[in-house]
């Protein structure tokens, strides 16, 4: 017994340090393929210097058109959301095990949104600015399909768990599927509901400053025309707008849900 | 001679798992009756109560509801009759995020449009209607909490209440008070009786108390490994009786 403790635990040992030789070699190599060699680790640190010294001070030429930007960036976000919340709605619905009309629909849904969540948003900013041009639409389609992927699984997962109790009472007294799913399903949902939505609007606010990198409209484009033209005094004065959208989106979604929180503590009292 | 509101004919119900839950089950109830279903847990009452508004799909047999087979109906006939059937749940099963009210108003959708009650679009009239049906129960100050707020017994009245705004003809209770302390249950088969008796419902309650049973039912109905076992008035149900009903195996002793 003790011997195989014994035998066992060398086995370990060897196989660990056999796990960190590879993932030591792998480094290495992966150093020397994308070449990255210390002199030039060095180089860049030398224009890192040269970068941040013309960034300070933070200026802009241009106060009204990076203001509309931000603003624009805060619409494809909220826009984004709504759209994708209210597609998420019905989508979870029919994907939730205990709700769907058809097994096999729900499953494909759920794949659907699986395979939506996996594309990244930027790479469906792209897709879209192909489809209908430059400007806000492909950016609040890019966010909303992507919201759409995590926002049926979570609303899904939060329906799956609801107490089917109440929708037995409501079909006992004639009610019908919509009826129950509106009138029963969501208000005992609508706390999971709120909250996740709340975070997925902060979360499209951090994506949205980044789609107009590619062109899906929003204050990315604005960071992306300085840094091109090596303004990065300009660069980082649009850093910081992005900054304060960012902090100020999360500290608007916490007092929203706190909100949400103490009216529901207020009801109980 | 009251007239036959229910006419339970070779009822039965299998399992997909094979379990016969019931066996063959012939009852019939007359308008305005109280009866109440004991038996031991596991005997089929509780599938024999959910089969009568097919919240549990028979396998096979006739449901006659006002001269028509519950059975037979499709979704949407089934949708109307379901209003003429209240049903009590143990579990109360009321929105509990949502007021008391709202949980008494509920009792109507199926009498909605479907828009107009997905929306929760009720008008003055309904509402008023609520809170004078909360009122009779006795929870017209717990009208705008929210259901969750309130004891079990509580909530097991709004539930009372909600069924009673269906202005049903029968009302189903499955295991109505138990999850509740005696003295709830009291009060909660009082407002029950009082509400049967004042609107003359035909009630069916399962209960597993053999003595709230003797004290509330006008008929008892015996169901053992899904079939009946005893049917009668409370006077004839004796403590042999009771005891063979509660007794593990299968007596031979025929009603």
């Amino acid at each position: 017994m003790i011997k195989n403790k014994e035998t066992y635990r060398q086995q370990k040992k060897v196989q660990n340090s056999i796990f960190t030789f590879l993932a030591f070699a792998f480094f290495i190599f992966s150093m020397l393929q994308l070449n990255i060699v210390p002199e030039r680790i060095v180089r860049s640190i030398e224009r890192l210097g040269y970068i941040f010294g013309n960034m300070f001070p933070p200026v802009t030429n241009e106060p009204v058109s990076l203001f509309t930007a931000a603003i624009e960036s805060i619409q494809v976000a909220i826009l984004g959301t709504i759209l994708g919340v209210i597609i998420s709605l019905f989508l979870a619905v029919l994907a939730a095990k205990n709700l769907t009309i058809s097994p096999y629909l729900g499953y494909a849904i759920k794949g659907f949104a699986g395979f939506v969540r996996a594309v990244p948003a930027l790479i469906w900013a792209l897709l879209f600015i192909v489809a209908v041009g430059l400007g806000p639409t492909p950016g609040i389609l890019a966010l909303a399909i992507n919201s759409i992927g995590m926002l049926v699984k979570v609303y899904g997962e939060a329906l799956e768990e609801i107490d089917m109790g109440i929708v037995e009472a409501l079909e006992s007294a004639g009610a019908s599927k919509v009826q129950v799913i509106l009138q029963g399903v969501f208000p005992s949902v609508m706390k999971a509901f709120t909250a996740w939505s709340l975070f997925r609007l902060d979360v499209n606010i951090r994506y949205s400053a980044i789609l107009g990198v590619v062109g899906a409209g929003g204050i990315g484009w604005e960071l992306m025309k300085a840094a091109q033209m090596s303004r990065y005094d300009e660069a980082l004065m649009v850093t910081i707008v992005i900054f304060g959208m960012v902090m100020s989106a999360e500290v608007l979604s916490e007092y929203m849900k706190k909100r949400a929180n103490a009216a529901s503590a207020q009801a109980l009292n | 001679m009251m007239e036959t509101i229910l006419e339970i004919r070779q009822l039965k119900k299998t399992y997909p798992d094979g379990t016969e839950a019931l066996k063959n089950i012939n009852l019939s109830i007359k308008r305005g009756e109280f009866i109440v279903i004991i038996g031991p847990s596991g005997a089929g009452k509780s599938t024999f109560l959910r089969s009568i508004n097919r919240l549990s799909e028979p396998t096979s047999g006739e449901i006659i509801f006002h001269g028509e087979d519950i059975v037979k109906a499709n979704r949407a006939k089934l949708r109307k009759m379901r209003r003429n059937i209240g049903m009590i749940f143990q579990g109360f099963n009321l929105v509990k995020r949502l007021p008391t009210v709202r949980n008494v108003l509920h009792g109507k959708l199926g009498y909605m449009s479907t828009w107009k009650g997905a929306l929760g679009l009720f008008n003055q009239e309904e509402v008023e209607e609520a809170l004078s049906i909360l009122e009779r129960v006795g929870l017209e100050d717990q009208a705008f909490k929210r259901a969750d707020e309130l004891s079990g017994g509580q909530q097991q009245r709004v539930a009372i209440a909600r069924a009673i705004n269906q202005s049903p003809s029968i009302i189903l209770a499955d295991e109505p008070i138990a999850s509740l302390d005696p003295n709830s249950s009291r009060v909660v088969m009082d407002y029950l009786q009082k509400a049967c008796q004042e609107e003359g419902f035909t009630t069916i309650v399962n209960l597993h108390q053999v003595d709230f049973a003797k004290e509330y039912a006008d008929r008892i109905v015996g169901i053992k490994n899904g079939e009946i076992y005893f049917d009668g008035p409370v006077k004839e149900l004796s403590d042999d009786v009771i005891q063979s009903i509660y007794a593990k195996g299968k007596e031979a002793m025929p009603v």
